[in-house]
């Protein structure tokens, strides 16, 4: 038996290989966005496939967000299997009005007669030192547009298979990059990448048993670590990374907390509205026998996204983490 | 060389990447609207098509009247009505062929029954049954578009693909004056050009955005002349010439058709009802304007070229005002029956596969529909 050698891959590369071999599988697949030709896109993850498929398959588009999706949709009404980048996570707000009006609707306006397959990406979260407009957390939007998918990887091998499967599907997804962990690296094997999981499934990172952090994208391996940090407070903690928040895998994460009896959400984006809030009210809903505290949620403020110099104080850490973990009324326990 | 010496011999120059783009001569509208019917071009127009447009612009007409009518009646939730626009409206329709698409505004729904469209689908949205009554695909008619100018870049990427795919198609979209202020009339345009795309927009400048005329719209010569700023030919046209309009459109369509790319078409026109039946002209404009705007009717400017040149005689203009009645009597009748509606349609096609989330509630509403059903409801 031969061991195929695992070598290391960052998740932009993962995200690159994806889009490739998607696009490799199927011509209705068509790359387009601001700077994804000639220059494969500003994080290069577009990189190499205008050469390889084309400057039909792989477009630079005018600069107009509005119109990358405007243009998508009809396309995707003509049987191609639109994937649109969106520079960045503020970048995609001119793109609202297209995104909620159609894309969103158009399966359920026709009854089901005009499915729109496309995927969105959209790079998003802080941690990056990038100015205003660089660094949103705009997944409660997303969230709370009925029709969509919203998807976000947190590892390697997810990036790439959360993505040909958000390609493979026909309804609209937007699927969220966690810029920060573009240059994240993992031993991730190109020619054998692990199984497209449906979407809609969450995963347990860490088993843990004191209490779970309910978390996703960006923030997972900050919950990881802060897992590791808690071991020396006698916390063994569980990581569950959502990788869904549309659908939402209620069951993966309902029964983490039936085991552990705690929980702690953890996101960038803001607090107050924000994805937090629903999924406290699930777990709450799903396990409050089983619960020995409230669930508490550790998010960004409820500000516009700071100056990147203040960004460290916006952004949940592994301290901030730690806190809400000793307010889980241990002190109950018999 | 020392800094003086250098400036010495400075000459000025132009930037050095520019250069000249497109002449933009060829792409300005004409000074006045293209006309037909009444100069001497009426005398080439088919007399068979003639015909055609008259006995379709009499069933538009009493298409709007009913439907109209069925508002009254409580049969139609709103009705945004085309009287007056008539000429627009069919010649859109007629100016594709089969495997072109038609990309309507909500007020459209007359230019897809003339193409074909069975009028009690092309009703749904406006009855409220469901949002569109009819497979787009089947007719190549898109769902009506309520959010202003939002399907412009459709019809753009829709014709884009195609000409990526080989396939003849070309995409024919309508806005109406108050549309082309939204950015996504100026994205889909600009998108348009730059891709050489084959569609054609049709622009019907009614005067009135609801209640704001034309002159609190725009500062631009014409509609028409936004085109330019594109890239692309604009052209302007006499809206309620229905041979005119029908010829233009007909004439962009081939240029489409041939790779011409976009043309931008601005139809002058006038929205002789209210915006709906729910709303109140009196309050922006005067009866003078309205009856001016009458006396240039789109059936009667036809009707008179036609028995002028002796193309139609009493009997011919009856059948149209016959097969006009018929279709309103059939639209009447049908639209006269309650619709059936089934409340878990609303679960059905959000999404391929409903999410867990929404079969919890897909659930909920069954229990509630099967505790009406016990209650006797």
């Amino acid at each position: 038996m031969t061991t195929v050698a695992l070598k290391p891959a960052t998740m932009a590369q993962a995200l690159t290989r994806a889009l490739r071999d998607a696009m490799a599988a199927d011509p209705s697949v068509h790359v387009m966005g601001e700077d994804v030709g000639t220059l494969g896109g500003v994080f290069r993850v577009t990189d190499g496939l205008a050469k390889e498929f084309g400057e039909d398959r792989c477009t630079d588009t005018p600069l107009a967000e509005a119109g990358i999706l405007g243009t998508a949709v009809g396309m995707a009404m003509y049987g191609l299997r639109p994937v649109v980048e969106m520079q960045f996570d503020a970048f995609a707000y001119p793109a609202f009005e297209q995104l909620i009006s159609h894309v969103s609707r158009m399966r359920n306006r026709t009854r089901g007669a005009m499915p729109l397959p496309i995927t969105i990406r959209v790079p998003y979260g802080g941690g990056i030192g990038g100015v205003e407009h660089h660094s949103d957390s705009s997944e409660a939007y997303y969230m709370a547009t009925p029709g969509l998918h919203v998807v976000t990887p947190a590892t390697v091998a997810d990036a790439y298979g959360l993505l040909r499967a958000a390609i493979a599907s026909d309804d609209p997804v937007v699927f969220l990059e966690p810029k920060r962990l573009y240059w994240s690296k993992d031993t991730w094997n190109p020619e054998e990448p692990a199984a497209v999981e449906p979407i809609g499934r969450a995963v347990v990172r860490r088993p843990g048993r004191s209490a779970t952090l309910i978390t996703y994208g960006p923030s997972v391996p900050v919950c990881l670590e802060a897992a590791e940090a808690a071991r020396a407070e006698g916390w063994d903690l569980e990581v569950v990374d959502l990788r869904s928040l549309v659908p939402f895998d209620d069951e993966t994460v309902a029964a983490s907390v039936r085991r552990t009896g705690r929980a702690v959400v953890v996101h960038e984006s803001g607090g107050f509205g924000g994805p937090g809030g629903e999924i406290a009210a699930r777990v709450t809903e799903r396990c409050f026998h089983h619960l020995e505290a409230p669930v508490l949620r550790v998010a960004g403020f409820d500000i516009p996204y700071p100056p990147p110099m203040l960004e460290r104080h916006h952004l949940p850490g592994v301290d901030r983490i730690l806190d809400a973990v000793g307010r889980l009324q241990w002190e109950a326990e018999s | 060389m020392t800094v003086m010496e250098q400036r010495g011999a400075y000459r000025p120059s132009p930037p050095p990447a520019w250069q000249p783009r497109t002449d933009p001569a060829p792409l300005l509208p004409d000074a006045e609207p293209y006309r037909v019917l009444g100069t001497e071009r009426a005398a080439k127009a088919d007399p068979a098509l003639l015909r055609r447009l008259y006995a379709e612009l009499v069933r538009g007409r009493r298409y709007n009247a009913q439907a109209t009518a069925l508002t009254k009646q409580g049969r139609l939730a709103v009705y945004p009505s085309t009287t007056g626009q008539e000429a627009c409206e069919v010649a859109a329709a007629l100016a594709l062929r089969e495997r072109d698409w038609l990309f309507p505004s909500y007020r459209d729904t007359l230019a897809a029954v003339a193409r074909g469209l069975d009028p009690v689908q092309a009703l749904t949205l406006l009855r409220g049954d469901w949002h569109t009554g009819y497979d787009p695909r089947e007719h190549r008619v898109a769902p009506l578009s309520t959010p202003l100018a939002t399907q412009l870049p459709h019809a753009v990427g829709l014709a884009h693909a195609a000409r990526l795919k080989g396939d003849d198609v070309v995409a024919l979209a309508m806005v109406g004056d108050g549309g082309t202020s939204e950015g996504d009339f100026h994205e889909a345009l600009n998108f348009a050009a730059v891709w050489q795309a084959p569609v054609v927009f049709l622009v019907q400048n009614n005067g009135f955005a609801i209640s704001v005329p034309l002159a609190k719209q725009t500062a631009a010569p014409s509609l028409a002349h936004k085109a330019v700023g594109y890239g692309m030919p604009g052209r302007l046209v006499d809206g309620n010439d229905a041979a005119a309009v029908h010829e233009v459109l007909t004439d962009a369509v081939r240029h489409a058709r041939e790779g011409g790319g976009p043309t931008l078409v601005e139809a002058i026109t006038y929205r002789i009802d209210a915006h709906t039946n729910a709303d109140d002209a009196t309050r922006y404009r005067g009866d003078t304007e309205v009856e001016a705007w009458r006396a240039h009717d789109p059936i009667t400017l036809l009707e008179h070229e036609l028995t002028e040149r002796g193309l139609i005689d009493e009997d011919g203009m009856r059948q149209a005002r016959e097969a006009a009645e018929t279709m309103a009597a059939d639209l009447r009748e049908r639209m006269n029956q309650d619709p059936v509606l089934d409340p878990m349609d609303l679960f059905a096609h959000v999404y391929a596969e409903p999410t867990p989330q929404l079969r919890e509630q897909q659930a909920m509403l069954a229990a509630e529909l099967a505790a009406e059903q016990e209650g006797g409801h």
